[in-house]
């Protein structure tokens, strides 16, 4: 039984070059059990107060659970000493998350891409690439353990 | 979040996948279909009319059970993906993969 997940959600303290922005942080433990209540709680805090398409909300829910799952179980390795945290940046127009683990970091331009005819047939693959294809912008930071994933909201 | 399966008049195994089909539940539907392989089961239907999203693995676990049905010699259809669902199976190529009806009657009527 692992303990409730603690979101914290404030205003930043000065607007920035894109205006205010609202920060919503959330710390999980490196169990797969926890990735669909962490996704519920921040899909519903990023999209509080605007009005956001089923298609927003769905891209944002698939685009979490699969960083999440990554960070859990490719980053961390599932270790119980070992956190994921999750930290997203609300602006008016945009919504960018970050996902980072404690693990070593992976080189993402070496994941193939999953579409090929021979590869269709392989249980797995798909993550980093579904990614790609329903946010707007993907970035990692240099060590390859945190990913930020842009999505407009419009 | 869970699964429910009932057998249809014609004697089709459906499954419906309730919530969300993700890393943290794909074992639980790939352990159901083989239990209704083992039971004899050889048509499977697996209906997402009352899902939420799907992730990577809940997909590759789709592939999966393909697999397993196909070597077992039975048929798989797939029914009641919504435009956003939908879009997953067609950004990984899986719709030409998997034969997808609308609805689970039409996917019924297509065995």
């Amino acid at each position: 039984m692992t303990a409730p997940l603690r979101l914290c959600v404030r205003r930043s303290p000065a607007p920035g070059a894109e205006g205010a922005a609202t920060l919503v942080t959330l710390r999980l433990p490196s169990d797969i059990s926890c990735i669909e209540e962490a996704v519920e709680l921040v899909t519903r805090h990023c999209l509080a107060g605007h009005q956001a398409t089923r298609t927003i909300r769905f891209r944002l829910q698939v685009v979490l659970s699969e960083a999440l799952a990554n960070a859990i179980l490719r980053g961390n390795r599932e270790a119980l000493d070992k956190w994921v945290d999750i930290r997203a940046e609300l602006l008016a127009d945009v919504i960018r998350v970050h996902v980072t683990d404690e693990g070593p970091g992976f080189d993402p331009e070496a994941i193939p891409e999953p579409i090929r005819p021979e590869q269709l047939d392989e249980a797995g693959g798909r993550g980093l690439f579904l990614i790609r294809k329903l946010v707007d912008a993907v970035h990692f930071n240099e060590q390859g353990n945190s990913i930020c994933m842009v999505l407009r909201r419009h | 979040m869970g699964f429910s399966q009932t057998k249809d008049q014609t004697g089709v195994a459906v499954v419906q996948v309730e919530g969300q089909l993700i890393v943290g539940n794909r074992q639980e539907l790939k352990d159901l279909v083989q239990a209704a392989l083992d039971r004899g089961e050889r048509r499977l239907l697996i209906d997402f009319s009352r899902t939420g999203y799907i992730d990577s693995s809940g997909l590759g676990a789709l592939v999966s059970i393909s697999k397993r049905i196909r070597e077992a010699g039975g048929e798989l259809r797939l029914s009641g993906l919504n435009d956003d669902l939908r879009s997953l199976f067609e950004l990984t190529k899986l719709d030409t993969l998997f034969a997808i009806a609308d609805t689970p009657q039409q996917a019924l009527a297509s065995f």
